[in-house]
């Protein structure tokens, strides 16, 4: 099937329109099946991916507004494939694992529509296309957030759009700027991205340029300072909103970089890294110390959440192979992982409608199966080795490295604050004698939610043991578009930044 | 002795006129209809104004491009060929909405639609000459069958609107005939071609700039109200909220067009001379438009009011591209319209068919938001077309409104003003407030209690009016390659 992708984006949505008509009752299971689908589409897309080829596959063109340059087009390779997949993973396991019974018909028919513009983000390669599903995504989000939220829900939704929606104008701002460019150079419109890697631009447009697309990103990274209205989204969404907020939305901000940001501008890119690598720090380290300080679980996820998407910035600007590649890698494990805190947390708040750590203690003892798989959740997410966690984290910090061994151990500290919270966290929560009376007739997990969560343990353990098959398209991807970017730079310290970088891997 | 006139009728290339005798003899066969039998019930003039419409719509497609009529004063240019279609289509749009399922008092009468007609040949004159005058007796025409289409509505704040609307008009036709007045003066012509032949001459001329600079600031002042710019914008969001909600959407779009053409013919004039303080007072205007109605728009408690003040926020996100005065930046300008149109009167229709005789919400407004509180649980397709018809105006993607907005976006940034790209930007976001305000109520809140229904007021015509600006405002992406083809290469036929 040539047009894969195709069927991947508008099956969901499809399914969402249809979804409309199904009854309420048999919605859930109507859901859970599509997705179902929705993620073998996903798998077979991955078998029929050839790793070996490091460019765009199963490209798909049509012209949507010539005179314009704007164009139905889209493809996948080795950086985005993974993603797509986590993505509609995601989206059935938050599906299997949701406790909502309210309204559920209005919630399937929602997250179908999200989990299109998802992987519409991830498949895009036309900057017009990229931004309608990166904006169309917002308005899910701010009916899931604001129908099934918390207490605050429609102040933490608007926050969460507006921040968002305002910062993707500045970064529209930015394309139709490099689209006036591309049109000034080869007298034709285009949005491709394609077309927009071929450009050289001067280092001063290209400066300006990647601050337009950096506001739109790091909105949604979110990266500090931006980051305020993320514990307010997370706080107040239901659990399958955080899932899916924090496994893939986030994600789309990385991604982002990696697929605008650094092809396109390779030289402010180099110029950029230490300021960005100096608010990646930031992050991580503050962040990690807010996540320490929190009462409620979580937020402590959330905040943890924040920490580790420092360490996804931090890999990207490392302007080498293994940087980035751990980056690509840490975005599908920060996905998998904090989703599944997040399930977790969801678990407990089911049964004691409360978050609040002091409520609890020596839940292990009353919900052994919960209290095992939220340890191993909680070790993949501190970066132990062998699991998921492991593999990003270690790559990131091996590939800044190169850049920067001060900052590599400033960032290094955050497996260490990281492994603190975490624990004392674990320590609050699972620990010691069970003193809250109503704790003590808690029910273990149910199967619906070891099911769910099963899937997820085994992929961490999978992949931090044997994360070959997944790092291999990466790294071939990632390699093409460094030696694409050392080609394009024009000031000699990014030509210098990217080769050395080059040169110590082929060493090895 | 006086030499007699011979005008031959073939010179006089009287089908330019077609279009409009086509809109004033329809206004007529109805006032005579009622004449001989006043029985008739309203849905007969309903189909009879759309006929008639669609007959002048085949009138004006079927004029050529770039002639001149009758003494010279009728110019069928590209834009004012455009710009008719779109009148048309937008009225076309409207007339329906008079079939409502309770009766509303303004369209029992027949002299409704005969003046509705006259007033869619009002503007049409007022796009096809660019002759000061004709212009002028277009706007008189449009404007005054306007008022009394509004007073119509038949409620006390119906009459202050009208009355307000026709004072502020009265004014603005004052400025405007001084500022005809004062072009006479200077160039001692009144058709725009030759006083920009006079003026191209004269530019060097000390002591000739403080008269441009009066004329023209009279005539953008008359402008400004007529496009509700700012800081003459106050009477629009009175009197939108006084006139019924489907004439109000029809106010926001169609008598926009024809003032925008004009604009157009006048104020690109005076930029292509290479006078630039125009163009910075457009800036200046379209700027402070857009953003202080945006502001304004926030802090409203009606839906009518809201989309009134955004609606002043579009017309001055447009005026930017006036400014511009490029092809594209031309082309921007009916596009945007033309994408606006279908989503802004559906949303008004949408207050259409939730308006209430008497009001049951609020002593002082028709449409508060909490009016449509929980709106998802009583009617869920209503409120998920409302929603739509909000983001598409927010500017999120692929609804119609985004399409225009970057467009307008992309023509900023090729003519250099990336700053002002920037601004609209920012104002987008703005706005995407208070957009969501209404979402935000429709979806996340719970209904009020003792409502018996919101669409009280629903029929089929107006679900089939509401379903094609649905189709219009989803679909966009499929037909805007087509639309921006044809209006760029009309506009750029014309000179434009």
């Amino acid at each position: 099937m040539d047009n894969i992708l195709s069927v991947l984006v508008f099956f969901p949505a499809i399914a969402g329109l249809l979804g409309f008509v199904v009854d309420k009752e048999s919605a859930r299971a109507y859901g859970i099946t599509v997705a179902a689908m929705e993620f073998l589409l996903s798998l077979w897309l991955w078998f029929s991916f050839d790793a070996s080829n490091a460019g765009m596959q199963f490209v798909e063109m049509i012209p949507l507004i010539p005179d314009f340059g704007v164009s139905y087009y889209v493809g996948v390779d080795g950086i985005s494939l993974f993603i797509i997949i986590m993505a509609t993973l995601m989206t059935l396991i938050g599906m299997m694992s949701m406790s909502i019974t309210t309204n559920i018909k209005n919630m399937i028919v929602t997250l179908l529509f999200l989990e299109m513009t998802m992987v519409g983000v991830f498949v895009a390669l036309d900057a017009i296309i990229f931004y309608l599903f990166w904006e169309l995504s917002l308005v899910p989000m701010l009916y899931i957030i604001g129908a099934w939220g918390g207490p605050l829900r429609v102040y933490a939704s608007i926050k969460f759009f507006l921040y968002t929606f305002t910062g993707s104008l500045v970064m529209l701002v930015g394309m139709l700027f490099v689209a006036f460019i591309y049109h000034n150079l080869t007298g034709v419109w285009s949005f491709a991205i394609t077309d927009w890697y071929a450009l050289v631009l001067p280092v001063s447009y290209q400066l300006w340029l990647f601050a337009a697309f950096f506001i739109g990103f790091a909105i949604k990274v979110p990266m500090f300072p931006f980051h305020t209205w993320l514990p307010y989204a997370h706080g107040q969404a239901p659990t399958i909103g955080s899932v899916i907020l924090a496994a893939v939305l986030l994600k789309m901000g990385t991604y982002g970089f990696v697929r605008f940001s650094l092809p396109m501008f390779p030289d402010a890119s180099v110029l950029m890294i230490t300021p960005i690598a100096t608010i990646s720090i930031i992050m991580i380290i503050y962040t990690a110390m807010v996540a320490y300080a929190q009462k409620d679980m979580k937020q402590v996820i959330a905040y943890s959440s924040v920490s580790h998407m420092g360490i996804i910035m931090l890999g990207i600007f490392a302007m080498n192979a293994e940087g980035i590649g751990g980056s690509v890698f840490q975005m599908l494990s920060h996905g998998i992982v904090s989703g599944a805190l997040f399930m977790l947390v969801g678990v407990i708040y089911d049964r004691r409608h409360t978050k609040l750590m002091s409520e609890f203690g020596g839940l292990a003892s009353v919900m052994p199966k919960y209290a095992v798989i939220f340890g191993i959740m909680l070790m993949a997410s501190v970066g132990l080795p062998l699991t998921i966690g492991f593999v990003g984290e270690f790559l990131v910090l091996l590939g800044f490295y190169n850049v920067s061994p001060i900052m590599t151990l400033l960032a290094g500290t955050s497996i260490i604050i990281g492994a603190i919270y975490m624990l004392a966290v674990y320590k609050k929560s699972f620990f010691g004698p069970v003193t809250n009376e109503a704790n003590k007739t808690l029910k273990d997990l149910n199967a619906k939610e070891t099911w769910s969560l099963i899937p997820l343990v085994l992929i961490v353990v999978w992949l931090g043991i044997y994360p070959k098959p997944v790092l291999e398209p990466i790294d071939n991807s990632v390699k093409a578009m460094l030696a694409f970017m050392d080609e394009k730079a024009i000031t000699p310290e990014a030509k210098e930044m990217i080769k050395v970088a080059k040169s110590t891997k082929e060493v090895k | 002795m006086l030499q007699p006139i011979n005008v031959s009728l073939e010179s006089l290339n009287l089908i330019t006129l077609a279009p409009m005798l086509l809109a004033i003899a329809g206004g007529l066969i109805i006032l005579v209809l009622d004449l001989i039998n006043n029985k008739l019930h309203k849905s007969l003039y309903v189909m009879l104004t759309m006929l008639i419409l669609v007959v002048d719509l085949g009138a004006v497609l079927g004029l050529n491009v770039n002639e001149r009529g009758f003494f010279d004063v009728m110019l069928i240019d590209g834009i004012s060929i455009i710009s008719q279609l779109m009148i048309i289509v937008g009225s076309i749009i409207f007339t329906p909405l008079a079939l409502t399922s309770k009766r509303f008092h303004e369209y029992s009468y027949p002299e409704f639609f005969a003046l509705f007609l006259f007033m869619v040949a009002g503007f049409q004159f007022m796009v096809t000459s660019d002759n000061l005058i004709l212009i002028f007796v277009g706007i008189e025409t449009a404007s005054l069958a306007l008022y009394t289409l509004i007073a119509l509505h038949n409620r006390a704040n119906s009459y202050e609107a009208a009355v307000k609307y026709f004072t502020m008009g009265a004014l603005a036709a004052g400025f405007y005939a001084m500022g005809s007045a004062v072009i006479y003066g200077l160039t001692g012509s009144i058709e725009l071609y030759k006083v920009a032949e006079v003026m191209a001459t004269r530019l060097n001329e000390a002591g000739l700039m403080i008269a441009i600079l009066g004329a023209s600031v009279l005539l953008m002042t008359a402008f400004a109200f007529k496009l509700s710019l700012f800081p003459f914008h106050t009477w629009a969001p009175d009197v939108y909220e006084g006139a019924s909600a489907p004439l109000a959407g029809y106010m926001s779009v169609v008598p926009k067009i024809a003032a925008f053409v004009v604009s157009v013919r006048i104020f690109g004039m005076y930029i292509d001379l290479g006078i630039e303080w125009v163009r910075d007072i457009i800036l200046v205007l379209s700027v402070l438009t857009m953003t202080l109605a945006n502001i304004m728009a926030l802090v409203q408690e009606d839906v009518k009011r809201m989309l009134a003040y955004s609606s002043i926020s579009h017309a001055g996100f447009i005026m930017a591209a006036l400014a511009l005065d490029t092809t594209e930046g031309t082309t921007a300008i009916f596009l945007y319209y033309a994408l606006f149109m279908f989503t802004n009167l559906g949303a008004f229709s949408m207050l259409w068919i939730s308006r209430h005789k008497q009001r049951r919400f609020n002593q002082r407004f028709d449409h508060p938001y909490e009016k449509f509180a929980g709106f998802i649980h009583i009617m869920p397709v209503g409120a998920v077309i409302m929603g739509l018809f909000m983001l598409s105006l927010a500017g999120v993607p692929p609804f119609s409104v985004f399409w225009g907005k970057i467009y307008v976006m992309q023509a900023a940034v090729n003519s250099g003003f990336i700053w002002l790209a920037l601004v609209m930007g920012a104002n987008s976001a703005i706005s995407a407030y208070y957009y969501l305000k209404l979402i935000v109520y429709m979806f996340l809140k719970e209904p009020v209690q003792d409502v018996d229904t919101v669409y009280y007021n629903l029929s089929k015509p107006l679900m089939a009016v509401i379903g094609m600006a649905t189709v219009a405002t989803i679909g966009a992406i499929f037909y805007v390659q087509p639309l921006i083809s044809y209006l760029h290469y009309m506009i750029s036929a014309s000179g434009y």
